[in-house]
């Protein structure tokens, strides 16, 4: 299996007035290609971090972390910026869509970035709105959405690209129990169709109980690291959508 | 390309907050552009009409006479010079004989410029040809404003005092031939026109003058008793005392011109506060910080650029109906002491145009681009979650 992820010894340290606070004390951590996989743990564990670090927003302060063969701290602003782009999706826990853009225009924008053509750039966005089951509101803007139909959009987003990697901080925090299955039902699918690997930052249950593999954290250190064999998705008789 | 399409769409998308910024903008367009016409205008018809009115090609003027010195007109006077002899019969330059005098009107006494100039001439838009009569009186003209000042009318008798050359003061009755309306007030206020032989006969001085008004392209001598004036030096304090008053009016524009770009920074300060979740997301998209600060600068440009749209869209038609029917200045402007017609029509140049569009251009990108380039110092963690502010 192709590494996507390598966390060697990861040390992540804030400054805070005059000394520093530690959020990540040697972390050791490797993801595959395909894999579905969650940082689990309570708030102030580090899950955040590691994510962003992953996602190369932010840069270790020890130790390396290495993305598709690139090592974050090692990048330049536009090389990080760069394999955000390219290989990277982001699901936060917000949406975080842009509000004065369609549906379309929100999961179009990646495209845009990547400098592909207006007719396959179309059809790339209609096709993951379908995934998503959005096609019927591609002129809405975020704000005629529900929050399920928002992460549903942030979703399509950070998939429209195919992206190898998406990292996902809380996806549900702000989603009721239906809608949290439908989101997690979706992901999966796409986990399992495009083999594109999925981290998320969680400590919703509802998410846990979807995950292959369970990464514990607690006070900045790896606690626990434990994978499913058999996938064992609940099942919810029925899919709100609104 | 990119780029652009992503901040059309922002500057759409933020619906009507965009239509008030541009419109704001736009009317600050239309406003510089027609104030600096009608500056422009006004320049242009303050000059041309003093050219029509009282400088026609240039003046020769007479080495004694000082514009300066009310007392030394009366001794200003010389003969004129041989060499210029044809061009005086040929009407290719009218000689002018400048006086002192003083007229009663209503029993007042009011100090005047008497001014000789032969009725035919042809130089100046004068109505001279009123001066032509027989010798049972002395016609004159004079301007609406000198006029109104004597309490005047056409074929008013009034009794005109003046000094010969040696010092003698007679007296006549005038009778006002004509009362004209003109624009400079140079040959109106203070002025009385009668015919040159008169004049010359009342102060004693045949053949005498104190300027020579020349056509336009004819040969100029080199005289020392008359030296030469082109038009630009006889017009140079006309023009000076329009760019004094338009240093006053500059400061009307720079405030317009300030309150609408403070709305621009306003606008891109304000939305950096409110869109750094969204400012975060770009960079966690995959933008670079500098690829952001172009987009944000880009969107405060193209509001300048949507002004300039809507600015044509209203404010030609405004110009072009100004610049053909002209605007009608409600008051009495003849004590101004700058030509300035009933009505001024502005005069819009290309280079106005493209130098005011252009200047708010470059400003409004630079007042977009400062608070951008803030966002190039933001962590793109932080913005995310809104909190890098």
């Amino acid at each position: 299996m192709k590494t996507i992820v390598e966390v060697k010894s990861l040390v992540k340290k804030f400054h805070i007035g005059t000394g520093y606070f530690t959020a990540l004390k040697g972390v050791d951590l490797v993801f595959t290609e395909g894999e579905f996989a969650g940082l689990v743990g309570p708030s102030g564990s580090g899950k955040t971090t590691l994510l962003n670090i992953i996602g190369t927003l932010d840069v270790p302060s020890e130790g390396e972390v290495v993305v598709l063969s690139k090592s974050v701290g090692k990048l330049s602003p536009k090389e990080a910026a760069q394999l955000r782009k390219e290989e990277l999706g982001f699901i936060f826990q917000n949406y975080n869509l842009l509000p004065v853009y369609t549906v379309f225009e929100n999961v179009e924008f990646p495209l845009l970035l990547l400098n592909m053509n207006g007719e396959d750039r179309k059809k790339r966005v209609m096709e993951t709105l379908e995934w998503v089951g959005l096609t019927e509101k591609v002129n809405s803007r975020p704000s005629q959405l529900s929050g399920g139909e928002c992460q549903r959009v942030a979703i399509a987003r950070a998939m429209v690209k195919r992206p190898l990697l998406v990292l996902a901080d809380e996806p549900t925090a702000n989603l009721d129990a239906a809608n949290s299955h439908n989101i997690l039902q979706t992901m999966e699918k796409l986990n399992k169709e495009l083999k594109t690997t999925f981290i998320f930052a969680t400590h919703d249950e509802k998410v846990i109980g979807y995950l292959h593999r369970i990464i514990r954290l607690d006070d900045g250190k790896v606690v626990g690291d434990e994978k499913k064999d058999k996938i064992n998705s609940p099942q919810i008789t029925q899919i709100n959508t609104d | 390309m990119a780029m652009m399409k992503m901040a059309l769409r922002s500057l759409i998308g933020n619906g009507l907050k965009t239509w008030l910024n541009v419109f704001v903008l736009s009317f600050t367009f239309v406003l510089i552009i027609f104030m600096q016409g009608l500056l422009e205008g006004w320049n242009r018809q303050a000059v041309t009409d003093t050219v029509t009115w009282e400088i026609a090609g240039g003046q020769y003027w007479s080495e004694k006479y000082d514009p300066y010195d009310p007392f030394s007109i009366d001794s200003s006077a010389a003969v004129l010079p041989s060499t210029l002899k044809e061009e005086v019969e040929a009407h290719q330059i009218e000689p002018v004989l400048y006086a002192k005098g003083t007229i009663y009107p209503g029993g007042r006494m009011q100090g005047v410029l008497l001014k000789g100039i032969r009725p035919d001439q042809q130089l100046l838009a004068l109505p001279t040809y009123l001066l032509k009569g027989d010798d049972s009186d002395v016609p004159v003209i004079m301007g609406a404003h000198m006029a109104k000042q004597a309490n005047l009318k056409v074929n008013d008798l009034v009794t005109l005092r003046w000094r010969d050359v040696n010092g003698t003061f007679e007296a006549i009755d005038i009778r006002v031939a004509g009362i004209f309306r003109t624009t400079v007030p140079t040959v109106d206020i203070g002025q009385i026109w009668l015919p040159l032989e008169q004049l010359r006969k009342m102060t004693l001085q045949p053949n005498a003058s104190t300027i020579l008004i020349t056509k336009g392209n004819i040969p100029i001598q080199k005289l020392a008793a008359w030296p030469f004036k082109d038009q630009t030096e006889l017009t140079k304090q006309t023009v000076a005392m329009l760019q004094a008053k338009s240093k006053g009016y500059n400061v009307f524009y720079f405030i317009f011109f300030t309150m609408a770009l403070i709305a621009i920074f306003d606008t891109q300060v304000l939305s950096i506060f409110r869109r750094q979740r969204e400012i975060g997301t770009l960079v966690a998209l995959g933008m670079t910080q500098k690829q952001v600060v172009t987009l944000f600068t880009l969107e405060g440009t193209m509001n300048a650029f949507l002004a300039v749209i809507i600015g044509t869209i209203w404010g030609l038609p405004l110009f072009i109906a100004f610049s053909v029917h002209g605007i009608h200045i409600p008051m009495d402007t003849s004590s101004f002491g700058i030509p300035m017609a009933d009505k001024m029509f502005p005069y819009y140049t290309m280079k106005l145009i493209a130098g005011t569009i252009s200047l708010i251009m470059i400003i409004t990108a630079l007042v977009s681009y400062l608070p951008a380039r803030k966002i190039a110092r933001m962590k793109p963690t932080d913005a995310i979650r809104g909190k890098a502010l």
